[in-house]
């Protein structure tokens, strides 16, 4: 019977671990494995051991400067998201009273992510832009007499459209924790005599913190693995940690592409690592 | 269902924070709406408002591939890859979540892998698929590559919303059944499915949807021939005119379509259930 049992367990995970492997772990292992290749004109990958990328890469200042610029947009986004995602989620949980209605204001908050976020990134483009809705209004209403440059193709723009496409993330799992906490834990604070932002800050807060973690772990994540919203968004004013790699493949140079993928993969993991170190994500999720 | 505080006057909070909630509400969805207003600019139109002698001109250049690119080719693309993926995506997130029920030697490692591959940033195992592919001497296509690279994507969304539904369904409401002399089948089709189905649609939809929209993962993974996004991303540096808000009108009703599936079955599902009871 043990046996038996060993043996669907196996036949139910085996697919999975299957394309885990076949296209996770191998395009990883060999991403790494070729970060230590040498790279030559016309030839290409070169399996002759070097370090000569990743030298290259640490010895280029603008590999520096675009991790920093990643780095403060992450951290942008993540403190925008974070507020919004946990006042949004407060809100449906704890101020709307009918489930129904809360399901469905969910559900509107979480359609646009099921839809083309390069569409969701240009529709941007006629509200932002120069002569877009936003510039022409203001001209109309008679605030500004000459149009605002900096709504597009700038940081704000790029900030704006990470915080349009990710705030979901941030969403999703924090109003998950919240609709887990049992509302008569609330009640038992206030009748202890804690005040509301009493109840929010030693209650809400610390039993939502799963939710935060995952929802700061797809954040920084996304943010930090994009090249593409900071491109169109900035008008190509800005870049970020792929933009290196981005340009190398257009040359061909995998093994220094590789390295970049390396480097930043190592970032994230690393950010990852931190933030499964503070809040056991695991445990709340297989119970 | 209860209010978290006793039912009484809304306390201020509530009115600033259905406030945020509009505004954030409009900030979702105005820029959508302006795109699809913009879509039917006529002749004399620009790519920003006002609109100008409503027309359906740009659709009919949208599927005019001598202007814009092989749009109706990458949507016969990206369409069956989704479906492909969205299917895969249920079968293997399913039976792998019910594994997961269970203590195993190696749950921890192959959690904390579906994690890895869940945030590894996308360019970064597009480079790897495309190494990896060019070792084995393989060509690169949507049916092989691509495929590969969003299912090591959707599944790992898949797993995530399988705990959530599974950790709903007690393993005793099983045991009762076997008690009351259920058979292993009857226990699956009358107790299992009935708790897991509404999961289901909801991964069969993230499937679809991942795949269907996803750039980073397939942009050195289709090959030769571009999927919609790709096409859209190679029309957002040429095509300088409404078409390409066409284009947005068109791919979001193709996802508002899937999403209105998805959701009315799950209604329908829970409405028969309660009408069973």
């Amino acid at each position: 019977m043990a046996q038996n049992k060993n043996l669907t367990t196996f036949l139910q995970v085996a697919p999975l671990s299957v394309v885990l492997f076949f296209f996770f772990v191998v395009p990883v292992a060999l991403v790494v494995l070729v970060s230590f290749f040498r790279y030559q004109m016309l030839v290409g990958i070169v399996p002759q051991f070097t370090l000569k990328n990743y030298v290259d890469l640490i010895n280029n200042p603008t590999t520096w400067t675009l991790y920093l610029s990643t780095i403060k947009f992450a951290l942008i986004v993540l403190a925008i998201t974070f507020v919004l995602g946990f006042w949004i989620s407060y809100f449906l949980v704890f101020h709307v009273r009918n489930l129904i209605v809360a399901i469905g204001l969910f559900l509107v908050c979480t359609v646009p992510f099921w839809t083309s976020n390069i569409i969701r990134m240009i529709s941007w483009r006629p509200v932002l832009g120069k002569e877009g809705l936003i510039n022409s209004g203001l001209l109309k209403a008679g605030i500004i007499d000459q149009p605002y440059q900096w709504l597009l193709y700038s940081d704000f723009s790029v900030v704006v459209a990470y915080v349009h496409l990710f705030t979901l993330f941030m969403i999703v799992p924090i109003f998950n924790s919240m609709a887990r906490i049992d509302k008569s834990l609330l009640e038992a604070a206030i009748d202890a005599g804690a005040t509301r932002w009493g109840v929010i800050w030693n209650v809400v807060l610390p039993l939502s913190k799963t939710g935060i973690a995952l929802g700061a772990l797809f954040v920084v994540t996304l943010v930090m693995g994009d090249f593409f919203v900071v491109t169109v968004m900035s008008g190509g004013l800005s870049g970020s940690a792929t933009s290196g790699m981005f340009n190398d493949l257009q040359f061909m140079n995998y093994p220094r592409a590789a390295a970049s993928a390396v480097v930043l993969l190592i970032v994230v993991l690393l950010i990852a690592t931190a933030i499964f170190r503070l809040v056991d994500v695991r445990k709340e999720l297989v119970r | 269902m209860s209010a978290s505080h006793s039912y009484g006057p809304r306390p201020w909070t509530f009115y600033a924070l259905a406030a945020l909630f509009t505004l954030f509400v409009i900030f979702l969805y105005g820029p959508m709406i302006a795109v699809l207003v913009l879509s039917f600019q006529g002749p004399s139109g620009s790519l920003v408002f006002p609109l100008r002698d409503p027309s359906l001109m740009w659709f009919d250049e949208l599927f005019n591939p001598r202007r814009t690119g092989d749009v109706m080719g990458a949507l016969g693309r990206s369409l069956p890859l989704a479906v492909l993926v969205m299917i895969l995506t249920v079968l293997i997130s399913v039976t792998a979540g019910f594994a997961f029920r269970r203590r195993f030697r190696g749950a921890t490692i192959i959690f904390y892998t579906a994690i890895a591959s869940l945030i590894i940033p996308g360019l970064v195992l597009s480079i790897g698929t495309l190494v990896t592919f060019k070792y084995l001497g393989l060509r690169a296509a949507w049916y092989t590559s691509a495929l590969g690279a969003h299912l090591s994507w959707s599944l790992p969304f898949g797993l995530l919303i399988m705990f959530a539904i599974l950790g709903r369904l007690s393993p005793s409401y099983e045991e009762a059944a076997y008690d009351l002399g259920a058979s292993k089948w009857q226990t699956v089709k009358n107790v299992v499915v009935p708790i897991v189905f509404p999961g289901m649609i909801a991964v069969a939809l993230f499937g679809f949807t991942l795949s269907y929209d996803e750039f980073p993962r397939s942009w050195l993974t289709v090959g030769t021939k571009n999927t919609l996004p790709l096409e859209i991303w190679t029309m957002t540096t040429n095509v300088t005119s409404p078409a390409l808000y066409a284009l947005g009108t068109v791919t979001t009703v193709v996802s508002f379509i899937v999403i209105a599936i998805a959701l009315g079955s799950i209604v329908i599902i829970q409405r028969k259930r309660s009408r069973g009871k």
